[in-house]
């Protein structure tokens, strides 16, 4: 995986296979504690105890189509790399979270990534699933709820191409002018 | 700040509102974007942008784009399947954001399948 984007939209699939009908993606920047923290939430069906020892194991998948499972398993990887602390817990019926944190000055440090492209695809792809998404930078943060957005459109579907196109602008627009508010650091955080 | 507004939101509504009327047939083709762990890492997403991109250029209401995971062709990735009403799938491999765009604008607008590219029918 090559940014951040990508790692969050490949570790929200797995909820969505899982059946999650609610996603919840959380990205705190705090420099004063060089710290990045990403949170991912989902109702999806969660992971029974036996099973969650075994998820980090790349060897180790449910599905059937091949042997190897490497979502999370890369994801804690790149945390670890920047020095950073990974964790996921899961309750059998309610959900599932993963939260993963990295040091901003970490020279492994990853670019952030077009979250905008991950969003979009995620809301486009899967129609019947709505996303809670939160970026804050130094204390500003930007907020989207498909639900909110779904009630406003009235009856027009989120993932008409208009709508979407909106929807990523929007994202991308919010996400530089949050970048424009805080101090940058290394320049390394770019959304393109 | 860049805020999603509901004034905005509300314009989209009305523009998009009489497409949505005349469509009510559903759709007549399906898209599948590919996205396991391969897929996202093989560059499914840039696929699906591009795919995003023409959709905004085209009229057409009777068009579904999904996303699903991993189909075990992990080599191919990023793999597209194409379904149209009354005949096969076809599923494509390597897709790009140029390949894509082509097949979009061949395949599914114009009914020439892309052979090509094509991994597979059926």
């Amino acid at each position: 995986m090559r940014d951040f984007s990508l790692h969050i939209m490949d570790i929200i699939e797995n909820g969505l296979n899982g059946g999650a009908t609610l996603i919840d993606l959380t990205v705190i920047e705090e420099r004063k504690n060089n710290c990045l923290r990403i949170t991912i939430t989902d109702n999806g069906r969660g992971i029974p105890k036996d099973v969650l020892k075994k998820v980090l194991d790349p060897f180790y998948t449910t599905r059937v189509t091949r042997r190897v499972g490497l979502g999370l398993s890369l994801f804690r990887e790149a945390s670890k790399r920047c020095d950073g602390e990974f964790s996921i817990i899961s309750d059998e019926g309610k959900g599932t979270q993963v939260d993963a944190t990295f040091r901003l000055d970490h020279i492994d440090f990853p670019p952030m990534g077009d979250l905008a492209s991950t969003m979009t695809t995620l809301i486009v792809g899967n129609p019947g699933v709505d996303f809670v998404y939160a970026h804050e930078v130094e204390g500003d943060t930007f907020q989207l709820d498909t639900r909110d957005i779904r009630e406003e459109l009235d009856g027009v579907e989120i993932s008409h191409p208009q709508v979407v196109k909106y929807i990523g602008d929007t994202i991308r627009e919010s996400l530089a002018e949050l970048r424009k508010g805080g101090n940058k650091y290394n320049g390394q955080t770019n959304y393109r | 700040m860049a805020k999603l507004t509901i004034d905005d939101l509300k314009k989209i509504k009305e523009r998009t509102h009489k497409d949505t009327a005349l469509r009510e047939g559903g759709a007549t083709v399906k898209i599948t974007v590919h996205m396991g762990t391969c897929g996202i890492a093989a560059g499914a997403r840039e696929a699906m942008d591009a795919l995003l991109e023409v959709m905004t250029e085209t009229d057409r209401e009777d068009i579904r784009i999904v996303t699903s995971g991993c189909m075990g062709m992990c080599s191919s990735e990023p793999n597209v399947t194409v379904e149209t009403q009354g005949e096969e799938p076809v599923i494509y491999q390597h897709v790009d954001r140029n390949k894509m765009r082509q097949i979009f604008k061949r395949h599914v607008l114009l009914g020439e399948v892309q052979t090509d590219f094509a991994l597979a029918t059926g």
